[in-house]
């Protein structure tokens, strides 16, 4: 990660009992992570922005303190899928912020694949961006959040985690993990008061969606951050985007297997 | 990337800690040594990881002098030895994580007191050190530091170093009232006072407006004890009125039983209110009270309650009841609820004090955030480098924070800020939670503030002891 000398006089003075609040979003530098970003900076948020792609974050965390007229967003590189970096990137953003009090895992890859592919290279990318890259950030996190007694944890899961399905099986598996490792950290988490968030978005037009073939009802980014938004601050532990995924995926997930093992989607 | 060389810090070792306001919460990774042989190593640890040290005694700093957000806090609460005591000449030499009352409870029973306490015995000796606390005698002792023969100090380079007003001087004067920001204390030596008798003789009466408890406090200099409970809620000509409380030692025959009262059990206090309310039941009690109408009605009760009962009269108090008024109710600080508290206490010199205090009170008054609880003292200038006494008074306002009036609190607090800038007074760091840079510069001049932070780069020039206190004044 990149190394900053004293970031406390890089952040506006703010007396101890005013102090805003710090957000860690992981895959920030486009798409939804990048309308995450924005959103909780202009809801009043310090955000520290991790992505892999310097220029892009650069660019994200400058146009949001231009917009604020402060510095509200900093520029963190890092690669989700380096897991060994975790542990200390963690702790340099502890250092760096003096608390965290939202912590959103948005990072994630989807890499077309052909439906007689078995490919354990990007299998191996799409489970550790998505799978272990999660665990390892939003396990730190549960860990702060626990002794805390506060804080918010927010996974960017997918629809997709809801089925495996013929088209993507890892990315499948991936998001189904994430799923479930949310739920667990949910069921730790909220005897002590911290807030864990699952939320599903359908399609959503990013980068990600070149790599999906059939799509419909494609939201924007900036909708799927305003419903990230609302579902922090009304504390909703999983929420759909659109709402009508939810019945969707009911749908889908209550279909016998004998008839999805024969359907190609 | 490059390869990761060191391993992070485990995360079991986050912990959250408050600040005794607890309007504050914070991260950090918490560790406590048990012997002083450790510090070194977790010196070391801290310059490995690139984070810094935040000390912390037993927590009871209202602002943030105890914090070290997201980074490495030593809890010395550990290290509370008692290494030498001597009866005969009153000389004690402590650990840094022995307490007020760890400390009273041993050298009482042999005819000695520390000569002085804040008004609370469960903050530690290294703490009550680096803030450098003072008493309801403040105008009579000086603060704790004028009463330390002397000290041994870990510095952040690893140097262990003995200070005294004699020896290393500049050390002795800076560390003392240094917020634990220039070195660990390892060993501390008091000369205690002697005392005759577990009593003190009290006497207690109301006084109708602020400058007439300005008054009293100052006339009643040759007492050993003067302080004032102030009401708040009062307006108009009833402003700043109180009760002053006035107390000096027994000289020896007039306790005809000393014996008796030197045990620590006659200096226990009393486990029921009036009689009736156990202690742990006061703060489910109060909670309907911590508001402003509510803090109306006990203000304005107690005080026409000490007009008529008792008022004028002299009576004998054991020394535990007259000095650690706030330990009367435990977790006190727990009724102003999840916003906690903050304390304003400022300090101002004798002839500016009554048109400043008056113009505060007023203000307060004015803004709709009266103090709940305020307490007023009487002080005298002293030689420590960060000081907060002046030739004056001082005054302490506890005001309970809400989300609804955090921001107005603020507002005010700077304006008080001014009124106190302007009449030439003091601030004090164990209490303080909203001065900034320019405002600490201000009342300790820049001269001051430079010298510390000299000294500061000469015996920590890496920086490894911060708080953040230290990043939000000296930062």
């Amino acid at each position: 990660m990149a190394k900053r000398k004293s970031i406390a006089n890089e952040l506006p003075a703010e007396p101890p009992s005013a102090r805003r609040p710090r957000a860690v979003v992981v895959g920030a530098s486009s798409g939804i992570g990048a309308a995450i970003a924005r959103r909780l900076a202009a809801g009043g948020y310090i955000v520290a922005a991790l992505a892999r792609r310097k220029n892009e974050l650069d660019k994200l965390c400058n146009g949001i303190n231009r917009a604020a007229g402060e510095t509200r967003a900093l520029a963190y590189q890092h690669d989700a899928m380096d897991l060994a970096s975790i542990p200390l990137t963690f702790q340099g953003l502890l250092k760096d912020l003096g608390g965290i009090d939202a912590l959103v895992y948005v990072a994630g890859v989807t890499l077309k694949v052909e439906m007689d592919e078995f490919n354990l290279e990007k299998d191996r990318q799409m489970i550790e961006t998505n799978l272990m890259g999660a665990v390892a950030w939003l396990g730190a996190g549960a860990a702060l959040f626990q002794r805390m007694k506060a804080g918010t944890l927010v996974g960017i899961s997918s629809v997709a985690g809801d089925r495996g399905r013929v088209l993507n099986p890892a990315y499948n598996a991936s998001k189904a993990g994430l799923d479930a490792y949310l739920e667990a950290l949910r069921n730790r988490l909220t005897r002590h008061g911290a807030h864990v968030l699952t939320v599903k978005p359908g399609f959503v037009d990013t980068e990600m969606l070149k790599a999906t073939p059939r799509k419909f009802g494609v939201i924007s980014p900036e909708r799927v951050a305003a419903g990230v938004w609302s579902a922090m601050r009304s504390r909703k532990q999983l929420v759909y985007l659109p709402w009508y995924w939810r019945w969707i995926m009911l749908a889908v997930r209550t279909t016998p297997s004998f008839i999805f093992r024969r359907l190609s989607f | 990337m490059t390869p990761q060389l060191q391993t992070a810090l485990p995360l079991q070792r986050l912990a959250r800690l408050d600040n005794f306001g607890r309007s504050l919460r914070r991260g950090a990774y918490l560790y406590q040594p048990s012997r002083v042989e450790q510090l070194h190593d977790l010196f070391e640890l801290a310059r490995r990881q690139g984070l810094s040290i935040g000390l912390r005694g037993a927590g009871r700093s209202y602002g943030d002098a105890a914090l070290n957000s997201g980074q490495i806090v030593l809890d010395l609460q550990g290290l509370n030895g008692v290494l030498h005591w001597d009866a005969q000449r009153g000389r004690i030499t402590v650990e840094p994580g022995v307490t007020i009352e760890q400390l009273w409870k041993k050298v009482l029973v042999d005819g000695w007191w520390p000569p002085v306490v804040p008004g609370t015995m469960y903050p530690t000796l290294g703490g009550c050190l680096a803030a450098n606390i003072h008493g309801k005698n403040n105008w009579q002792t000086g603060p704790l530091g004028e009463h330390i023969l002397e000290f041994a100090v870990l510095l952040p380079n690893g140097k262990q170093v003995t200070c005294s007003p004699k020896k290393n001087k500049d050390l002795f004067y800076a560390m003392i009232g240094g917020m634990g920001l220039l070195g660990v204390f390892t060993s501390i030596t008091l000369q205690l006072k002697q005392i005759y008798s577990g009593d003190l003789e009290v006497k207690a009466w109301v006084e109708p407006n602020l400058l007439g408890m300005l008054r009293a406090v100052d006339q009643h200099r040759e007492s050993d004890y003067v302080v004032g409970w102030v009401d708040c809620t009062a307006g108009g000509r009833g402003l700043g009125r109180g009760q002053i409380h006035e107390a000096r030692y027994l000289k020896p025959g007039e306790d005809r039983d000393p014996d008796a009262t030197l045990r620590v059990g006659y200096q226990d206090l009393p486990d029921r209110f009036f009689g009736l309310v156990p202690k742990g039941m006061l703060p489910p009690l109060m909670a309907p009270f911590v508001n402003n109408f509510g803090a109306w009605g006990v203000n304005t009760t107690k005080y026409f309650a000490n007009s008529t009962i008792g008022n004028r009269k002299t009576h004998r108090q054991s020394l535990v009841a007259f000095n650690f008024l706030l330990d009367y109710i435990p977790g006190w600080e727990r009724i102003y609820g999840r916003g906690g508290l903050i304390q304003y206490q400022s300090f101002l010199p004798k002839d500016s004090a009554a048109d400043a205090y008056m113009e505060m009170l007023d203000l307060c008054k004015r803004r709709g955030l009266p103090s709940y609880l305020a307490v007023l003292k009487r002080h005298r200038p002293d030689k420590f480098l960060l000081s907060h006494a002046v030739d004056g008074f001082s005054l302490a306002l506890d005001f309970r924070v809400t989300r609804g009036n955090r921001a107005r609190l603020l507002q005010l607090a700077a304006e008080m800020d001014r009124i106190v800038m302007k009449s030439g007074g003091r601030f004090y760091f164990a209490k303080d939670s909203t001065l900034r840079r320019d405002e600490v510069g201000g009342f300790l001049g820049m001269k001051t503030v430079q010298q510390f932070k000299t000294l500061k780069n000469k015996l920590d020039p890496d920086k490894i002891l911060q708080t953040d206190l230290f990043r939000r004044c000296f930062g």
